[in-house]
């Protein structure tokens, strides 16, 4: 059924979002024969995009029944075939508004001024994911793609036998640096603490990579370099001394920020922007409406655990469905 | 995939940028990259859909480094819009398909 054909008509259960969480919960919608509609979002070059945060990684090994470990787009390919073949349509579209003041909930695609949503659905499960953050230096925006990355499995193989570097400290940050290592001669982890949060694993691997090293207590104050990078301005955050790193690209995985824009005023969140669900739960305060996966998970973060909170919120969309017969 | 969209490599990239009759709209990709592969399908549709306009061709950076440097490719998926065998528009990232025909709208 294509998109122009659900207009008018209501839906049992929308999931926006495909994910881990989104697709786990259209696998077990479907497979109650609650007929899900699951709006993918759209390609990016960011973490927002069909496939979500796994679809910017390489190798995930913690990810059970892959002892081998299974690159992240062949997982979330494994994932959205699964749920179609149970019957889950999938559109290739992002929500643009979402109206859950009555039911039926109203979602937009495209267009958000329209009178009429795109579709109406009964229960709508959100797992909108989150996205990376980037610093918010001047010339960010026009730097991405000349030496600034937002996706080390993209870019890393353009900078053969350089020297380059990642900010952070955490395991997005560890997985980067070691992953970019197969290309660089260098990479310089640039951390604000004098600490590492990544898991231990993770760390341990990172030392014990020659090409890698460390900038403890430093931060990124500006980007050089005229229509490419050229080098990074960093401030020791101890003794406020600035120098400078002599390199040609700069990776950034300095955390993660909730895609929860289209929900300000209908869902509740935390002032970081992740959405609040009931304890031991994915219903949020909206009768009808769920969250699953890391929009509304500051804590675990995990491939795993949003598929595991996908399938609460299909099963928890079941019975509040049962409960309206 | 059958349809119009050409492959490029090396060896064929200047005679093709050069001889086409239609401006040339080279998508630099790799077999590794999640979001090339997202757009793939988009750019395959293009091609079908303005064969005559435009003329749409991939270029694999891992079998062709050198070209993708030449032209100072730092991040795929990139595509750059040749017309008459000179780049006139560059495009980083994957998007979704209205993005990429709006971008391209003077040359269609």
């Amino acid at each position: 059924m294509s998109l122009d054909d659900l207009a008018g008509r209501e839906v049992e259960v929308a999931i926006i979002g495909s994910g881990p969480a989104g697709l786990t919960a259209a696998i077990y919608a479907a497979r109650a024969n609650l007929h899900p509609v699951v709006l993918e979002g759209e390609p990016s070059s960011t973490s927002d995009q069909p496939g979500g945060q796994l679809m910017l990684t390489t190798d995930v090994e913690n990810y059970p029944g892959f002892p081998e470990g299974v690159m992240g787009p062949e997982l979330m390919q494994r994932f959205r075939d699964q749920a179609a073949r149970f019957g889950a349509q999938i559109h290739t579209a992002k929500a643009s508004r979402v109206d859950f003041s009555k039911q039926p909930y109203g979602v937009w695609i495209g267009d958000p001024d329209t009178d009429e949503p795109a579709l109406r659905a009964r229960t709508v499960i959100v797992s909108t994911g989150a996205q990376s953050i980037m610093l918010g230096l001047d010339r960010e925006v026009e730097l991405v793609g000349h030496g600034l990355s937002t996706c080390a499995t993209c870019d890393g193989f353009f900078f053969r036998d350089q020297h380059i570097a990642v900010v952070g400290g955490g395991d997005s940050a560890m997985e980067e640096a070691t992953f970019l290592t197969r290309f660089a001669s260098r990479v310089t982890i640039i951390h604000r603490r004098d600490a590492l949060r990544a898991s231990k694993i993770m760390q341990q691997r990172a030392f014990d990579n020659e090409r890698i090293d460390f900038m403890w207590n430093s931060v990124v104050e500006e980007y050089l370099g005229e229509s490419t990078l050229a080098g990074l301005r960093i401030r020791d955050t101890k003794t406020g001394e600035t120098s400078i790193l002599d390199v040609t690209g700069c990776f950034i995985a300095i955390g993660h920020r909730p895609n929860t824009g289209l929900f300000v005023g209908q869902l509740e969140m935390k002032e970081s922007g992740y959405l609040i669900t009931k304890p031991n739960s994915t219903k949020t305060v909206v009768e009808g409406v769920f969250a699953c996966g890391d929009v509304q998970d500051d804590y675990y973060r995990q491939a795993v655990t949003a598929a595991g909170t996908g399938c609460m919120a299909a099963i928890e969309a079941e019975r509040y469905l049962e409960s309206l017969h | 995939m059958a349809g119009p969209t050409i492959t490029l490599s090396a060896s064929t990239f200047d005679e093709e940028i050069n001889s086409a009759a239609t401006p040339v709209l080279v998508d630099f990709w790799a077999e590794w990259c999640g979001p090339c592969k997202l757009i793939a399908p988009i750019l395959d549709e293009i091609a079908s859909e303005q064969e005559g306009t435009l003329t749409v061709a991939k270029l694999n950076v891992d079998e062709a480094p050198d070209v993708a440097r030449r032209f100072q490719v730092m991040s795929i998926p990139t595509m750059i819009l040749f017309d008459g065998g000179e780049p006139a528009k560059r495009m980083v990232g994957a998007k979704p398909k209205e993005a990429l025909l709006g971008e391209l709208a003077e040359y269609l």
